[in-house]
């Protein structure tokens, strides 16, 4: 017992020793060195700060009509990206527009989440009827197609914030249980969980302090994903005009510009731009994060 | 186990699925709020309280939840689905009309988008170190990264204005009359930009897929062995490394094929093709929710049956899977 609780044997020559690192400084050690995934960190980083200082650097109410219908951008100092049908500001839309988009897709993503790590999780873990069960569960939401499913949800219940969060975050996570249900099928016949349950541990401790902490690479790879496509899906929604009214979004801009696009390219233009750049940072990061978590890919 | 016993099974696998929908449909219609007779009435301009007895009988509505329920699956099961409140015509005729258009682009984008993102794939796994293979790793990236109606408007701005040579509107010119022939080449006119829009996403996708595990298996003994006896590298890499890279990119698209629909209901909106994204979209403006949710049952068919041939399919590209 004592001879394996000794701690390995000293290298001959300590000078050229590896520095050891925790496994989360390794991964931030992978993930700088790449750098397509710092480019996104940047534009993400970009993209919060805008939203968070924007507004106060432009002060104008993106819902009020401040100058004339369908101003082209770069005329006209005040309007510095040009108004829309109505004549109001998109420079102001574009500094606020964000907040409601990047909230909605990180709390849906957060749903989507939850509920498919926790599906997944014990479909995984206890197999047998309870998989199937479960899994049978999970492709009912698969054969309906994901953003009808949300569109319905949205046009039954009132069209708030907390309705697409919610709506969003419902149709998105058959993904994340999949995924979630492999890995723990997969972990949970490794010997290191085999001793804990040996030694007692009960179902509720070896999923979630057992198994989990193996499982998240991959589970935060999907997260980060599920984000993207959360914002990407709030969009969509918008853009059909299944959004709160009341709040600006980038999404919401291209929807009710949506019939002028000829008459004001700009309108829609710079809202999807926007969008495409905060969903491009999250992509880039969740590619570096799928390389920087995943310990074959540091051998290459 | 033989072809059709796993037709069987998989058909009535099929049919639950199918229940499970029509069951979630009903309880989406039982849980929202307001009562439907009152919906009904608001679409025929306001009404009475003998108006709304009325329509609670003709619809059903004044029977107990469980009674409902049956009916209203018998009826779904003999294909009746409602009345569109909108169109004053049943949901399923107007589906069945508009459903050839959202295959036809679909099918087209789905399969445009396999045999691209392939290509790309395969000719990105020869160098990975290239500055080629990491173009097509970034350029994926934005691919997916691109809100797909965004990218269908700035096509429409494109095409409409800079350069007019491409339909950005419709699936037919009702200028252009002829024969069999210049009607289809009209109707593939207009389908170029809807059907490319859709496709961008899944080609992104699926030209990291398959450049991903075409790494993984020209890597392998027997890609090896079929070099040492001397086959050439042409035949290699596409007919021996290529039938087993496609495996991930088959699953992945049989998988995605919802998602496929869903991407079609903005491309349909943007281009005013007439599926049934549009028809989802018009009954959401008109509060036409027997409509509404008749499309989103029938897509849901859609993807069930495209599940089916794929499971199809992957029996057709790998043998060991027909032995079982």
């Amino acid at each position: 017992m004592s001879a394996l609780s000794a701690p390995p044997p000293a290298p001959a020559s300590s000078a050229v020793a590896p520095e050891v690192l925790s496994p989360s400084r390794e991964a931030w050690r992978v993930f700088r060195r790449n750098k397509a995934a710092m480019f996104g960190l940047a534009l993400l980083g970009a993209v919060l700060a805008l939203m968070a200082l924007g507004p106060l650097l432009w002060p104008v109410a993106p819902f009020e009509i401040v100058g004339r219908p369908f101003t082209p951008p770069f005329e006209d100092a005040t309007l510095p990206l040009g108004s829309d049908y109505l004549g109001r500001d998109i420079l102001a839309g574009m500094v606020v527009g964000g907040r409601a988009t990047l909230a909605v897709g990180l709390a849906a993503a957060a749903i989507t989440v939850s509920i498919g790590l926790t599906v997944g999780a014990l479909a995984g873990y206890f197999g047998g009827w309870v998989d199937e069960t479960l899994s049978r569960f999970t492709e009912i939401f698969q054969v309906m197609p994901s953003l009808l499913f949300a569109m319905v949800l949205m046009t039954l219940f009132d069209p708030s914030l907390g309705t697409a969060v919610l709506a969003i975050g419902m149709v998105t996570w058959t993904s994340t249980a999949r995924l979630a249900r492999a890995e723990f099928m997969r972990l949970k016949q490794l010997d290191y969980v085999r001793s804990a349950r040996a030694i007692g541990a009960r179902d509720r401790r070896l999923i979630w302090q057992t198994i989990l902490p193996n499982a998240l690479p991959p589970i935060i790879v999907s997260a980060t994903l599920a984000t993207g496509s959360a914002i990407l899906f709030e969009a969509g929604l918008s853009f059909l005009g299944l959004s709160d009214p009341n709040v600006m979004s980038w999404g919401l801009m291209i929807g009710s510009n949506r019939k002028y696009v000829l008459d004001a390219w700009w309108a829609v233009t710079f809202p999807g731009f926007a969008i495409f750049l905060t969903v491009l940072g999250v992509s880039l990061v969740g590619d570096g994060l799928n390389d920087a978590l995943n310990p074959k890919m540091h051998l290459r | 186990m033989s072809i059709l016993a796993v037709v069987a099974k998989r058909l009535a696998y099929a049919a639950g699925l199918i229940f499970a929908v029509l069951t979630i449909n009903f309880v989406l219609i039982h849980a929202a709020p307001g009562d439907p007779a009152m919906v009904i009435a608001g679409e025929m301009g306001g009404a009475d309280k003998s108006t709304l007895d009325q329509i609670r009988r003709t619809y059903g509505l004044d029977r107990p939840i469980p009674e409902q329920y049956a009916t209203y699956v018998g009826r779904a099961i003999r294909g009746d689905l409602g009345t569109s409140y909108l169109y004053n015509q049943p949901v399923t005729d107007l589906i069945l009309a508009r459903l050839p258009a959202t295959v036809l682009l679909v099918v087209t984008a789905l399969l445009s988008a396999i045999a691209v993102g392939t290509m790309v794939g395969v000719w990105a796994s020869r160098r990975p170190h290239s500055v080629g293979s990491g173009a097509v790793t970034v350029l994926s990236l934005v691919g997916y990264s691109m809100p797909t109606f965004w990218t269908g408007i700035l096509l429409v701005i494109l095409f409409g204005k800079v350069i007019p040579i491409m339909p950005i509107a419709g699936m037919r010119d009702v200028r252009i009359y002829g024969g069999w022939f210049v009607t289809t080449l009209d109707v593939l006119h207009h389908l170029v930009l809807p059907a490319f829009t859709l496709a961008i996403v899944y080609m992104a996708q699926y030209s990291r897929l398959s450049r991903a595990s075409m790494l993984e298996v020209l890597g392998s003994d027997y890609i090896r062995t079929a070099r040492a006896k001397g086959l050439a590298e042409r035949l290699v890499v596409w007919k021996h490394a290529l039938r087993n890279a496609l495996m991930p990119v088959v699953t992945i698209a049989g998988l995605q094929f919802g998602n496929l629909i869903s991407g079609a209901v903005l491309v349909e909106t943007v281009f005013s093709w007439p599926g049934l994204g549009t028809l989802a979209y018009d009954s959401i403006l008109g509060r036409d929710y027997p409509t509404l949710l008749g499309v989103l049952f029938f897509s849901s068919v859609l993807v069930i049956v495209a599940n089916l041939l794929t499971d199809l399919a992957y029996r057709w590209i790998d043998p060991r899977l027909r032995a079982r």
